[in-house]
């Protein structure tokens, strides 16, 4: 089975968005009617290192025994796991050189570790992902999970004085949050960022610049369009998400992140708002610049297209660069771009982005060497480990600045920058996405419609909201909400 | 009650080769349909053996919802036009390849190379229809590089959205269907063709039939059988379509649900909703319109059986 990091990029996003659904609590639909074993055991050790006994020291937060055998479990996909034999193992043994350390590179996740879960002989790391992977709600359900509040709690090693959760991207703990009353079970490693994708050197070579306003954008859209090339398009038949997203991300950007909440906590006349009305009609005037040819392609032959110098921009993530790899001429340098404003009064400034972590990893509360677990992940989000991380895989991490000294791919390097530029400005990740498929289908059909001129924005509000609204009254759809 | 002995000797021995199979489509076929109808009165999320029985609740969410309707009105459209279409081409082609070609050394034979189009017609039904579908996706590539768009671009032909001008999209899958159940029909009226004795056709023919009299007045009637179990063949097709949808059409099904069908929105509203109770009862909804329909047809299209 071999998996390219776009698609576990993706994948990974969703279950996380099914692990957070539990954040939800009592009415958390499927994942939670799997976890039969119900919620109240929230068993966990409150920390580790009362149990095995090790003493903690401002080098050693978790109280990690230095003899003490660690046990770790690396799904074998799309990242392989040389990232984690050859870097984030041996920094962890540089620290604890007696520890011996027992690695497993496996597809399977799921299938070998259940019987151990069953039977308490538990890893104490573990990379859960992969179409095989753990029911993440169930695990947390039955207090197989340690809560890792004391990991973000505990000093970086990069600098002491910085607690590690002020070292990653913001957005990362809530990402891995589940059960109920909500804790952090999850660490999501992988950063993925949302927005407009180009061609450096051809926008260099036009002497284009990314637009930061949607005027800029239009102005610049007749531009390209006098050049033959089409300003912006994307893939109507099985891509239409990546334009919500876009139009979610302008709302989000001119009203704020609670206007996504909203439409996660379906509150009346959440898509009927004034910010999600006003990126609906800045959106819908850019769909008038794409060929109605666009509605009938998948996402592999737009991307091929711009490749091929004849789209100038694209919505995407940031594994769009690994994703088209092979048909990228050398000539091509893919940047990515954030959304550009909608109005002067936005509450969000242009560099906001959307971005969110993925690909999780666990430490079982079971475990034998928790502490170790615990100090595992600290190492991980060590700038170096981060870094090695990247150098390995061609994936970002969350750990902020960790990329000093790296020769990057052009997309990853923009990538980079632009999460730079945003700092604390990120974009919410909508959870509706996962939480309510119905709304989510309707969403993709009216945005094809308003996209591609059948309707108007304020009639893609209404049948959005329409569509909330029904989603709302189904008492057979079990309903969720968020506060973060 | 004792069973006779010749009786059981007679049905006892039919009875043991029966009972393999029978057990299989009991156990595959009846006890599934069966299941589908008590799940339809539930509220199964599929996932959990708890569920509740929520009566008709969900054939009155059913008859309110308009994707349902819009699914209906498709395939009562396709059921106007696939069958007597195809059966038109169909029974057009099998004529020319069996009879069409005049008489020779005082034989009715086909056009010239019938045996060569007997299989190219027959190609489509081989592939499968997934793999149809991908080769129409290249074929009506809705800009200038698809197949169908570039051979209009010489022509000085615009290109056409074949699949996603929401007029036109259900019509070119209703054709992509035709291409691919023309070749399986042009082989079954050929079949049926071939049982009739050739002195009938001769004869016709003697007498001084034209082509037209003699497929209008002496084949078609000739071959009504088997022509009215393709109608019946065609007639449930129509209410599949499931997998040239699946892969042709945007966003499965759009646009704005122009194209979607039945079997479609079951599997959407099972394995994407997750409500199981609520798509079986669009199974037992799809199963009554089938069965309406074969019976129908049946009753309708009964003639006498002519006896050769």
């Amino acid at each position: 089975m071999t998996i390219t990091p776009s698609e576990i990029t993706r994948r990974q996003m969703m279950r996380r968005i099914g692990l957070t659904a539990l954040v939800a609590g009592p009415a958390a639909g499927l994942l939670s009617s799997c976890a039969t074993s119900g919620g109240g055991t929230s068993a966990a050790p409150s920390t580790a290192a009362a149990s095995t006994g090790g003493a903690s020291s401002a080098s050693n937060p978790f109280g990690v025994k230095p003899d003490a055998p660690l046990e770790v479990v690396i799904f074998k996909g799309g990242y392989s796991d040389e990232y984690a034999t050859q870097a984030h193992e041996p920094l962890f043994n540089k620290e604890f050189p007696k520890a011996t350390i027992k690695h497993q590179g496996i597809q399977t996740i799921g299938t070998t570790l259940t019987p151990r879960f069953a039977s308490g002989d538990v890893p104490d790391v573990v990379n859960n992902s992969g179409t095989d992977n753990l029911d993440g709600g169930a695990l947390i359900g039955a207090g197989q999970l340690l809560d890792l509040t004391p990991l973000f709690d505990a000093p970086s090693i990069d600098d002491p004085s910085k607690k590690v959760r002020d070292t990653i991207v913001p957005g990362t703990i809530e990402s891995g949050m589940g059960g109920d009353p909500a804790k952090p079970y999850t660490l999501n490693y992988v950063y993925t960022a949302y927005g407009l994708w180009y061609d450096a050197n051809l926008f260099q070579k036009e002497n284009w610049a990314p637009p930061k306003t949607f005027d800029e954008f239009k102005s610049l859209a007749e531009k390209i369009k006098a050049k033959n090339i089409t300003p912006y398009a994307y893939a109507g038949k099985n891509a239409s998400y990546y334009q919500y997203w876009m139009i979610l991300i302008s709302a989000a950007k001119i009203g704020g992140n609670q206007i996504l909440l909203d439409i996660d906590n379906l509150k009346d006349g959440a898509w009927t708002a004034d910010a999600v009305k006003q990126a609906a009609t800045a959106w819908a005037e850019i769909g008038k610049f794409m060929d109605k040819s666009y509605e009938g392609l998948i996402h592999t032959e737009v991307q091929t297209q711009q490749n091929q110098g004849k789209v100038a921009m694209y919505p995407s993530g940031s594994w769009l660069e690994n994703e088209q790899a092979k048909d990228t001429p050398s000539t091509f340098a893919y940047a990515i771009a954030a959304t550009p404003s909608v109005t002067a009064a936005d509450q969000m400034p242009y560099e906001a982005v959307r971005a969110a972590a993925g690909e999780g990893y666990v430490v079982p509360s079971k475990a034998k060497n928790a502490p170790g677990g615990l100090e595992y992940l600290r190492v991980m989000l060590s700038k170096e480990g981060a870094k090695d991380f990247t150098e390995k895989t061609k994936s970002l991490t969350v750990v902020l600045d960790s990329t000093e000294g790296l020769t990057l791919s052009p997309g990853l390097t923009s990538v980079a920058a632009v999460q730079k530029a945003a700092g604390t400005n990120v974009v919410t990740y909508s959870q509706f996405e996962g939480w309510y498929k119905e709304l989510e289908t309707e969403l993709r059909k009216q945005t094809n419609a308003l996209m591609f001129g059948r309707i108007s924005a304020d009639e893609f509000c209404t049948k959005m909201q329409a569509a909330a609204d029904k989603t709302k009254a189904d008492s057979s759809i079990p309903k969720q909400t968020r506060n973060v | 009650m004792r069973i006779s002995r010749p009786v059981l000797r007679k049905y006892g021995f039919i009875a043991a080769f029966l009972i393999v199979p029978l057990a299989l489509y009991i156990v595959f076929f009846v006890s599934p349909n069966l299941q589908a109808f008590q799940l339809a009165l539930t509220n199964s999320r599929g996932i959990s053996p708890d569920f509740a029985y929520v009566g008709f609740d969900n054939f009155r969410t059913l008859f309110a919802d308009d994707v349902f309707w819009a699914a209906v009105r498709h395939h009562l459209l396709i059921l106007l036009v696939l069958p007597i279409v195809t059966i038109a081409i169909a029974l057009f082609f099998s004529f020319l390849i069996n009879l069409g070609g005049g008489t020779k050394r005082g034989q009715l034979s086909g056009v010239l190379g019938s045996g060569f189009y007997k299989v190219v017609f027959f190609f489509p039904q081989v592939l499968a229809v997934a793999i149809v579908g991908v080769l129409f996706q290249a074929i009506l590539r809705p800009d200038k590089d698809g197949i169908l768009n570039s051979a209009l671009g010489l022509v000085g032909i615009d290109p056409v959205g074949w699949l996603i001008n929401p007029n036109l999209a259900l019509w070119t899958l209703v054709g992509v269907a035709i291409w691919q159940g023309v070749g399986f029909y042009v082989v079954l009226f050929s079949a049926g063709m071939a049982s009739v004795p050739k002195e009938v056709f001769e004869a016709a023919s003697i007498d001084g039939a034209g082509r037209f009299t003699l497929f209008f007045r002496i084949t078609l009637p000739l071959v009504w059988n088997t022509v009215q179990v393709g109608w019946v063949y065609l007639g449930i097709a129509a209410f599949d379509l499931f997998a040239l949808v699946q892969t042709l059409s945007v966003d499965r099904g759009g646009p704005d649900d122009s194209t979607t069908v039945l079997p479609l929105e079951i599997w959407r509203t099972a394995f994407t909703y997750y409500k199981f109770g609520y798509s079986s009862a669009m199974g037992v909804a799809l199963v009554f319109m089938v069965l309406t329909f074969a019976a129908l047809t049946l009753r309708v299209t009964r003639r006498e059986r002519i006896e050769y």
